[in-house]
């Protein structure tokens, strides 16, 4: 039995109990009470402020007015219409920056009403009444590929679904839900909740799911283009960025994304080695979630060294917080430098830095910590093209998803334009699908 | 500090607040307690004839409707009158009474229209040391299908005839207790004053059904499927009950009848309005079923606080005060004109003036750029709807305008004369000028 002291990188650093209590769900569920009184607060705005905020548009006031007129089943119909991933957008949705943030009871009391969480009650209720609220149009006898079935891919293919087309969704891995199951922290999709909702997903039935596919390695832009009426890239961003500086590679240094992607996987945490002194470089959701989770599986410290100021951190406030109030130490204007280590990471070096001329740059003093684990999570990038036109290191895309190539569309974190978010990549997918059924049927 | 007591026709209290006859002064119990709280008067609730006791049904008394966050806005209830013993009900009131000297004990009574049954009971109930007896001419459930309570309110003569046989049989003063279950309230109160009542007390409760069980199909309250209706009161009943009081406040032949306002008193500022329309004493029921008798503290220090504020020593100098701004909506100036003023910095953007307005109004109000919410001069009426609907308090406000602007609406300089609709040129009934 090994503990949060224990050197390198180690298994069960704390009893699985102790594991299994840190990764409850971060949010509960609201009971029925809760929720009637969350309901009550919303004002039913006019052309309201928090609509606008959602990518996918929701109709808030609407769903949440059904709530409290006691049909939660007619509230979630509400928002799986605009966003079928409305489950899981729940959840993940970084609702402080976006609904919430723009719900007049925000500029009012400083507390906005529970948008989030009402969502996942709705949702919720019509999930546990195994009833998937849509249904296919007449056959059109159209085949669409989508390729990459995170939330993007989903989104699309349900959309074309639903409008009678036949869908093949190829994804790389094992399984369907991309980062919806394999990159987002274990306590924000408890339950297997991210499978439970792509089986619910697929039940709208014509989509037939290919894994073990991804572009490059099986599959071709040229082979889909010919073999399919259209295709919709729904493929993320498969590339990590390297950290550049010597030791990158040596043992105890890894992508983020990977340590989650295992995490996530994991059928017993207490199983799962994180280092004793575990350091995370970057600034944004990934980073923040690899950090919580290395403390939440037992490890002594966790440091989250990004290299601009705290202003400039692309993770929210609220993650933040969430990453200091389990102990997290935020360190802010620290670039790496170098790993030191016989053989594998033990300490890491980090350069002060500051702006000069609105660039960053270091300033020649550095510190060094103990690290017997370091996360990568400097951004992700794409790992393959199709040969389409990219811009910025995306897809460059036009109008609802359109690429350069005549029948190919793309959406979500591949392609240009939007947030890296899960409800961004669910609009664009909704969106996309939406004009590939204009352009195959000239609606 | 401002002097809450109050002396109604003889009947003194150390404030204004009475529980009405109703579940939460059926007993000894819940009166100690109440005066403990600092409740200034009961009226104790309505007693029967003697004989067998009143039954009541075993299932729900009381239906309800709520608002935001479930607050109780109405309450109905089908409970009959007492059904303890009258014996005991008399033992319980002259103990309370003889234990709490200083508090207004008036009881309700309830027996049939006949002489006897009046002559029979009003000797028990003086003999408890009560202050006063409230006829309960009201309730309209249940004992009104035996020929009482409404049952007599609807029809003034009883009210005239059971008044007389009252001050005729006892030394008490004498309150009527009216039903609004009717058309015009000023006709039951003119025959109360008639019969020789000291004051009338309203509004009893209103017939009303609270809701229908979708799957059952029963109405609400639901007794094995079946409903009947109730009687309703709470807060939503207030502005009807206001009214009332007002119209027999302003009546030619009742002005000067002393008031006894019910009807949704929930706050200090509830029975300030009420003793500002003309009551002396106003009685709380369902506030306090809803929350308690500590109630009662704020509503003593509210109207307290107010009174100091306002320069009134005795609750006597501001009853009734409102009563000469009561009038007829012929009288009301048509000169005046105001306008909607929207506080952008208390403003939220919530926008619902703006749907209020542009869906079911006038639209005058302006959603402009960064959903900034104005209004247009030129289409508003002044009609109050963006008030009422705006959550903030005090964000939108009407404001006046004044004599020799130009009403942008109209193209109409503002008057500063009084002109009302008895002398509008669109008035085909109109007298000429004198």
């Amino acid at each position: 039995m090994s503990s949060p002291m224990t050197p390198g990188v180690a298994a069960g650093r704390l009893p699985a109990q102790e594991i299994a209590k840190n990764f409850r769900d971060i949010h509960p569920a609201l009971a029925p009470h809760e929720a009637a009184v969350a309901a009550d607060r919303c004002y039913f705005c006019h052309d309201a402020p928090c609509v606008t905020a959602c990518p996918t548009a929701i109709d808030i006031p609407m769903f949440i007015r059904q709530i409290s007129t006691g049909v939660p089943e007619a509230a979630a119909r509400t928002i799986l219409a605009q966003n079928i991933l409305g489950g899981m957008c729940a959840r993940v949705c970084p609702t402080e920056t976006l609904c919430e943030e723009a719900c007049v009871r925000e500029t009012a009391e400083g507390k906005p009403v529970l948008l989030g969480r009402l969502q996942r009650f709705a949702t919720d209720a019509l999930m546990e009444t195994g009833v998937h609220p849509f249904t296919r149009a007449k056959p059109t006898g159209k085949r669409v590929a989508v390729v990459g079935a995170g939330p993007a891919g989903l989104a699309c293919a349900h959309r074309l679904a639903m409008h009678g087309h036949d869908v093949t969704l190829f994804d790389a891995r094992a399984k369907a839900g991309g980062l919806n199951e394999f990159g987002i922290a274990a306590y924000k999709s408890t339950d297997d909740f991210a499978a439970r909702e792509v089986n619910w997903l697929m039940s709208i039935g014509g989509i037939e799911v290919q894994t073990g596919k991804r572009l490059g390695q099986g599959l071709s832009i040229d082979g889909l283009v010919s073999g399919f009426d259209a295709v919709f890239l729904g493929i993320g961003l498969g590339g990590v960025n390297a950290l550049g500086i010597d030791g990158d590679g040596t043992e105890g240094v890894r992508d983020a994304v990977d340590f989650i992607s295992e995490l996530r996987q994991a059928s017993d945490l207490a199983r799962l080695p994180v280092g004793r002194n575990v350091v995370v470089i970057g600034g944004g959701m990934t980073a923040v979630d690899a950090a919580v989770q290395s403390k939440l599986l037992g490890a002594e410290t966790v440091t989250i060294a990004y290299r601009r100021s705290r202003e400039e951190m692309p993770a929210s406030p609220f993650e933040q917080d969430l990453a200091a109030s389990r102990g997290v130490r935020l360190l802010f204007n620290l670039r790496p430098v170098a790993l030191h280590g016989k053989g594998k990471v033990a300490e890491i070096e980090l350069e002060y830095t500051t702006r000069k001329d609105g660039k960053l740059t270091g300033t020649g003093e550095t510190v060094r910590l103990a690290a017997d684990q370091v996360l990568r999570a400097i951004g992700q990038t794409l790992s393959a093209d199709g040969g389409l036109k990219v811009e910025g290191g995306k897809i460059a895309v036009t109008g609802a998803g359109r690429t350069s190539r005549k029948g190919v569309w793309a959406g979500g974190d591949c392609a240009s334009g939007g947030d890296d978010l899960t409800v961004t990549a669910v609009a664009e997918g909704r969106d996309a699908a939406m004009d590939i059924h204009a352009s195959l049927t000239g609606a | 500090m401002a002097d809450l007591s109050t002396n109604f026709v003889g009947i003194k209290s150390p404030n204004p607040f009475w529980l009405a006859s109703a579940p939460p002064t059926d007993k000894e119990y819940n009166v100690r307690r109440a005066f403990e709280a600092g409740w200034g008067g009961v009226v104790w609730k309505t007693l029967g004839s003697e004989g067998p006791p009143i039954v009541n049904v075993n299932g729900p008394r009381y239906g309800a409707i709520w608002g935001a966050d479930r607050r109780l806005l109405g309450l109905n209830n089908i409970e009959l009158i007492t059904d303890r013993p009258l014996e005991v009900n008399l033992r319980e009131i002259k103990t309370v009474k003889r234990d709490y000297p200083d508090r207004a004990m008036v009881v309700s009574i309830m027996v049939p229209c006949e002489e006897s049954e009046w002559k029979a009971i009003l000797p028990l109930v003086e003999e408890t040391g009560a202050d006063g007896i409230e006829l309960n001419f009201g309730c309209p459930h249940g004992m009104s299908e035996r020929g009482m309570g409404a049952a007599v309110g609807q029809v003034p003569e009883y009210i005239e005839m059971v008044a007389r046989w009252c001050k005729q049989y006892t030394r008490m003063p004498v309150i009527v207790k009216l039903t609004p279950n009717i058309t015009d309230i000023r006709y039951p109160a003119r025959a109360a004053k008639r019969g020789g009542a000291d004051a009338v007390s309203l509004i009893n409760t209103i017939s009303s059904i609270t809701g229908v069980d979708l799957d059952s199909f029963s109405p609400l309250p639901s007794i094995d499927g079946k409903g009947s209706h109730g009687g309703y009161c709470g807060p939503a009943v207030k502005p009807i009950a206001l009214n009332m009081c007002a119209e027999i406040a302003r009546d030619a032949e009742t002005r000067g009848l002393p008031i006894s306002g019910i009807g949704g008193v929930t706050t200090w500022r509830d029975a300030a309005e009420f003793l500002a329309l003309g009551a002396g004493t106003v009685q709380v029921c369902t506030a306090a079923m809803t929350y308690g008798f500590r109630i009662v503290e704020e509503m003593k220090t509210g109207l307290s606080d107010w009174m100091d504020k306002k320069g009134y020593a005795h609750v006597s100098d501001f009853v009734g005060k409102a009563v000469p701004n009561v009038t007829d909506w012929q009288y009301l100036n048509l000169n005046y004109v105001a306008k909607a003023r929207i506080d952008q910095d208390a403003c939220i953007k919530c926008g619902r003036c703006f749907a209020a307005c542009e869906d079911t109004s006038h639209q005058a109000i302006w959603m402009k750029e960064g959903r900034v919410f104005e209004v247009n001069d030129a289409e508003c009426v002044a009609c109050n709807l963006c008030v009422d609907v705006c959550p903030v308090e005090d964000c939108i406000t009407m404001v006046p305008m004044q004599p020799g602007q130009t009403d942008p609406r109209t193209g109409k300089v503002v008057s500063g004369d009084y002109a009302n609709w008895t002398t509008h040129p669109n008035n085909p009934m109109a007298r000429a000028a004198e």
